[in-house]
């Protein structure tokens, strides 16, 4: 697959502080990127540094294979980019921030308006386009900035937090108008979020950022298989009555059980940390003991687990 | 709008409609075609927001009001004015027009160079940290331009209308004048007054680069704009009760008798002085305004006698404001590279 995104041993430094540490991570065409982090994870100043607005102390950076540092312009035409909290033009309308923007991007004033025209329908804020920005709600917003973003036919299009602040609702329906524009145009989406939920169902791939270092990257599967090797299973268990021989504690049954690491009881509910599947085991052996079955669940990891996984663990680890 | 257009009919109505669509900045007009660099798409954006901003239409208020009443009683006293004095500025009318006071209001020069800092800060003082605090400055640095075109679109837009404004206040005088004393300026006169009123450009433009650079400077527009006004009253209040301190300070009462001692000590003051943009324009002003100055500096009995009392020529003028002139564009391109050196480093995120 095409690197549309190369980084080589990025670093940033501000005085003795390490932005960004030795960053290396390729993104392919058409794919799309989750960069993800707790805040201060060095997630903005990589995102500066792609678009040349920040230089890095250290490495390389190539974005459609031109170098940021030394044509920003170029890449510039290239790459759209939606700051995090962007603002707009109060006085001026929807239509005309955007005609504006595609105007500093070499298009004419008819060429603008029939773009902007166009785009402000595919975000849904046709019937908004006239009106002041001033005015605009902040999902209306960051629509209007995914337009403004789009305006300039880029290959990439960059997002920094790009979910903050807006309801859940308007959460999912923004990201589905990014993934459905993004297949349509076959363009890279790279954006940076801390919303992990959100960005699990929409990304392909994503890289978890904490203190200016890339600890993972992959997909989800593939994150959680690196990250709980071991305990890649979690089994939540809910179980009434007692056992018919009155000698067995529920303990004493599963721990029985090959593959069963630990076991903790949660709120009434049992937690089994396995390294492969035992659900069915379980099941069979509760029921043998004469127990009743309640609930039987077995956990999938998430993106939740793994950022607390890492960045509680990480820290704690310390 | 377009609606109350379309109902009036009148022959060629519709190009009438479209006229006015026009004017009005209607999208129903046909839009141009030509693509516009993206530099003067940057221009046109800022003098659009100049002159429709609430503070450009106050300050042009006061301008225009200051100029009408300098103007009035310039014209009211006129011939007071001519029938006395004897003095060699007889053949320079005009000019009187621009300078002349009865003591009730300032004429206008004066009013220039007191409102010109006004304006030059109100235009440029929230120029760079506005844009910072309204998040426009990183998407407005995302888009592919270059990212000096900003502070230099910034720089221009409001140097071309202080230009406008200068020039059409200075025609409008010029023209006011013209029917109500029924005399033109002459060659002469009238290349003055162009120096006159590019005087007052490169003077606000001093000023306009100063507050561009304290936008840089400070986040906050309000504590550029401040600090912006405190500068242009410390030069125009303080400044000089500052420097007549210095000279009493240093002046040694024993050598005040000699009279080489007092031109060396009014030469230290004057150079001291003219470290005041105010000062340089107040000296370039009168000098050009006012031919019969000779010399800004201390002249002796020996230098006076046996001159004849007449007006510079206007070349000899020239040259005597030649180095305040280039001394006000010098301290305008500081004031500019001190806000263009750190805007061009700085590394912009969102708000």
């Amino acid at each position: 697959m095409d690197e549309i995104i190369k980084l080589t041993g990025l670093t940033k430094k501000y005085g003795k502080f390490t932005a960004v540490d030795h960053l290396d991570l390729s993104i392919n065409k058409g794919e799309v990127f989750g960069l993800l982090g707790p805040n201060g994870a060095g997630k903005s100043t990589t995102i500066l540094m792609l678009l040349g607005l920040t230089e890095p102390s250290e490495g390389s950076v190539s974005v459609c294979g031109i170098d940021p540092i030394s044509r920003p312009v170029d890449v510039k035409k290239r790459v759209g980019y939606l700051p995090e909290d962007v603002g707009f033009y109060d006085r001026y309308s929807g239509l005309e921030n955007l005609m504006f923007t595609a105007q500093l991007n070499g298009m004419s004033k008819a060429e603008a308006f029939d773009k902007a025209t166009k785009l402000l329908e595919r975000v849904g804020l046709a019937e908004n386009a006239d009106k002041k920005t001033g005015v605009y709600s902040r999902g209306m917003r960051q629509r209007l900035g995914l337009a403004d973003v789009l305006i300039k036919d880029p290959e990439v299009i960059i997002l920094d937090e790009p979910i903050l602040g807006i309801d859940p609702y308007g959460v999912k329906e923004f990201l589905d108008l990014i993934i459905r524009l993004s297949k349509e145009e076959g363009l890279t989406v790279l954006f940076s979020s801390h919303h992990l939920y959100q960005v699990q169902q929409v990304c392909d791939r994503v890289g978890l950022f904490v203190s200016g270092k890339l600890l993972a990257e992959g997909d989800i599967n593939s994150l959680s298989q690196k990250l709980f090797g071991n305990n890649a299973y979690t089994i939540e268990l809910g179980i009434s009555g007692s056992s018919g021989n009155g000698e067995d504690t529920p303990e004493d049954i599963i721990k029985n059980i090959d593959g069963v690491i630990s076991m903790n009881q949660v709120k009434g509910k049992y937690l089994i940390e396995c390294s492969r599947d035992v659900t069915p085991e379980i099941s069979k052996e509760i029921i043998n003991s004469g127990l009743n079955i309640t609930s039987l669940n077995k956990k999938e990891y998430g993106l939740d687990d793994i950022y607390y996984h890492y960045f509680e663990g990480g820290t704690k680890n310390e | 709008m377009s609606n109350t257009a379309k109902d009036i009919q009148l022959p060629g109505g519709n190009q009438i409609t479209k006229l006015l669509d026009k004017l009005l900045g209607k999208r129903t007009a046909a839009l141009s075609t030509k693509v516009t660099r993206p530099f003067w798409v940057l221009v046109e954006k800022e003098i659009s927001d100049q002159v429709r901003s609430w503070r450009f239409i106050i300050l042009i208020a006061i301008i225009t009001l200051t100029t009408l009443g300098s103007l009035y009683t310039a014209l009211t006293n006129i011939s007071d004015a001519l029938k006395t004095v004897t003095d060699p500025e007889k053949a320079y009318v005009f000019l009187k027009l621009f300078t002349y006071s009865d003591g009730t209001l300032p004429s206008f020069i004066v009013f220039v160079s007191f409102l010109g800092p006004l304006l030059g800060i109100g235009l440029g003082f929230d120029a760079v940290n506005s844009e910072q605090n309204h998040g426009t400055l990183s998407r407005l640095l995302a888009q592919p331009i270059h990212r000096d075109y900003i502070i230099n679109a910034k720089f221009i837009s409001s140097l071309i209308v202080i230009s406008f404004l200068f020039f059409a206040l200075g025609f409008l005088f010029m023209g006011i004048g013209i029917i109500a004393i029924g005399l033109t300026p002459t060659p002469e006169e009238f290349v003055r007054i162009m120096m006159f009123l590019f005087m007052n450009i490169i003077y606000v433009g001093f000023w306009l680069n100063l507050s561009i650079f304290l936008s840089v400077r400070f986040k906050q527009p309000a504590t550029s704009a401040l600090t912006g006004i405190s500068v242009w009253i410390f030069f125009s209040i303080f400044y000089s009760m500052i420097v007549n301190l210095i000279m009493k300070a240093i002046a040694s009462p024993a050598l005040l008798i000699n009279p080489m001692y007092q031109i060396y000590l009014e030469r230290i003051k004057l150079a001291l002085m003219r470290f005041a943009p105010n000062i340089l324009f107040s000296e370039a002003t009168s000098t050009l305004m006012i031919p019969s100055v000779r010399s800004l500096g201390p002249l002796t009995m020996e230098q006076l006698s046996g001159a004849i009392p007449g007006p510079l020529p206007l070349g000899q003028s020239l040259l005597l404001v030649w180095p305040h002139i280039t001394a006000l564009i010098a301290a305008s391109a500081v004031c500019f590279v001190l806000a263009y050196v750190p805007f061009m480093r700085r590394e912009v995120r969102s708000r």
